[in-house]
């Protein structure tokens, strides 16, 4: 058994980590540069990235491979680097993981390509499936637990890489981003993802929601989920607060206390792996940790309380239930 | 489908009737029916800024709205860009000749390090839709490739996109390089793109942040008034 249903059979909860890019900015990456080629030119950096969730009590984290994919490489023209680099991305953080003296899940995360699909656009699902396959065996070689499939919009990405997982029989979890007035950028409500990831014949061993808006849109997204029942476990990998720009660089509002009190507020909605995405820092995650810990389970927060702690929703309506119709009479049916 | 649908002939609606039908079509991305309905109104002598404005502007306007409030979503919204560009290709070559009015250039792109592009393509073609020139740069862009395009389209406006927490900062990169070459305040900078807010597009100096593809091309529609204004 993959060490992360072990840990799943064993616990209530799990932490994950925090953000990557942040945190690599903050050790000196420029705007533009690629995080994946620090896995060769930077591994220390990279394993102390690694290193600090492990300290701040992270039970998984993710590996730099987020752009992995030949289609990303591609802007940096490493598209022939991609076994090398995520290889090395999973080797690193097998080697911090190893020395943990707890077992700490190595997740080989895999992001969007970036493309669109056909009819739409020129991405054919073969050559994503091929894309995702490449990337996940690279990372599955370099020693990771599973595959960690995020920020992803389209339904036919996510069904594309569940595939690729398939062909190498390697587990996976897979989040989508639901940044649009409740909805992926594609339109996939929080209850249309339920019914897609339970449908798959290589079903994900968790799947949820990272990125997005901020800490109370994903809330909703995850009672979304919840409120569907599903039989696998709700993963929620939130924003810290908004982005800004302070003093030269990327800076994101939410406060540790407040992560701390969002990580309690999804537990409480639902969500089994529990972890930050952007901006998300060590200091985040330990005072998140400490509020999982000390903190009881209790009932999901409303609304009201979400936007009292974290802040207001950016759109009306979670996007779930009924299209919203437009105003206007059709002339004509499609 | 319904029979009834397969019954409806364009070429038999009197103008009205046909010019809301294309705003129907092209919110339901109909390609091959916007084509048609293009070629119907030429036929019927209407001039070609007219057929530009009153059909297709108007109805990715409406989409636009759709989109804003979370009725449509992206990939309805390709499917009407892409009807709307059947007709644009059809009336461009004719609005060239007839000489009509352009409501301003625009170079657009993807920062250096980000292929997201779909939030960029749309913006695009929206803003074509809504009758400005469009120079698209694609993905990837260093500095020296927007500045390079601004001064050899002679731009009024760019446009910048960045979907990535690693990504975003270059914005500032490139409006930085702008402002050291003094050439800053000739171009109206609009940014864009899913991590970002107003308050960061006004902490690295641009004219705005727009927040989707419908509030670019009104917020660029609005600087360029008041630009016409300063003259």
């Amino acid at each position: 058994m993959d060490l992360l249903s072990k840990l799943l059979a064993e616990k209530d909860w799990l932490m994950a980590d925090g953000a990557t890019g942040t945190n690599l900015f903050n050790r000196g990456l420029e705007a533009g540069e690629a995080p994946e080629l620090w896995n060769v030119d930077q591994p220390e950096k990279i394993k102390a990235l690694y290193q600090d969730a492990v300290d701040s009590g992270s039970d998984i984290f993710l590996t730099n491979s987020f752009g992995g994919t030949a289609a990303r490489l591609k802007l940096h023209n490493a598209q022939d680097r991609v076994r090398e680099l995520n290889k090395l991305a999973a080797e690193l953080g097998r080697e911090v993981a190893d020395k943990a003296g707890r077992p700490v899940v190595v997740a080989g995360s895999v992001g969007p390509t970036g493309e669109i699909f056909e009819p739409l656009g020129p991405l054919s699902h073969a050559e994503a499936v091929e894309m995702f396959q490449e990337q996940g065996a690279a990372l599955m070689e370099g020693g990771a637990d599973v595959l960690w499939l995020e920020t992803i919009s389209a339904p036919e990405e996510y069904k594309a890489a569940a595939e690729a997982f398939a062909n190498i029989d390697a587990p996976w979890v897979g989040t989508m981003s639901f940044d649009t007035a409740g909805r992926t950028m594609m339109g996939m409500t929080s209850s249309d993802m339920v019914e897609m990831a339970q449908g798959l014949d290589n079903r994900p061993l968790g799947f949820g929601a990272n990125c997005g808006v901020g800490a109370s849109d994903l809330l909703r997204t995850i009672q979304g989920f919840a409120a569907a029942n599903p039989e696998i476990p709700i993963v929620a990998k939130g924003n810290a607060g908004i982005p800004k720009f302070v003093h030269g660089h990327i800076h994101y509002d939410g406060t540790p206390e407040l992560m701390g009190q969002y990580a309690v507020m999804v537990r409480n909605s639902g969500a089994k792996i529990i972890g930050g995405c952007c901006g998300t820092m060590p200091e985040h995650l330990k005072a998140m940790r400490k509020a999982l810990e000390e903190t009881p389970m209790g009932a999901a927060p409303t609304d009201e309380e979400i936007t009292a702690v974290l802040g207001g929703f950016s759109s009306d309506s979670d996007g779930t239930g009924d299209a919203p119709t437009p105003k206007r009479v059709r002339r004509r049916r499609k | 489908m319904s029979d009834e649908e397969d019954d409806l002939i364009l070429d038999e609606l009197d103008d009205a009737e046909l010019v809301l039908q294309m705003h129907d079509d092209l919110y339901d991305g109909m390609a091959d029916e916007i084509d048609e309905a293009v070629r119907i109104l030429l036929k019927r002598e209407w001039l070609p800024y007219d057929i530009l404005t009153k059909a297709l502007v108007e109805g990715m306007r409406i989409v636009g709205i759709d989109f804003r409030d979370g009725i449509l979503f992206v990939p309805e919204v390709l499917l009407a860009a892409g009807a709307m560009k059947k007709g644009m290709g059809i009336l461009k070559p004719l609005l060239v000749e007839t000489g009509a009015p352009q409501l301003g250039k625009m170079v657009i792109g993807t920062v250096k390090g980000d292929i997201h592009d779909i939030g960029k393509n749309l913006v695009a073609m929206m803003m074509e839709g809504a009758g400005f020139e469009v120079v698209d740069l694609g993905i990837n862009n260093p500095v020296e490739d927007y500045i390079g395009a601004l001064k050899r389209e002679g731009a009024d406006i760019l446009g910048m996109s960045a979907l990535l927490t690693t990504t975003m900062p270059y914005m500032k990169t490139v409006i930085d390089t702008m402002v050291e070459q003094g050439i800053r305040d000739d171009y109206i900078v609009l940014v864009g793109g899913a991590p970002l807010n107003e308050e960061f597009g006004k902490a690295i100096g641009s004219d705005a942040y727009c927040r989707d593809a419908a509030v670019a091309v009104e917020t660029a529609k609005e600087f360029m008034a008041r630009k016409h204004n300063q003259v």
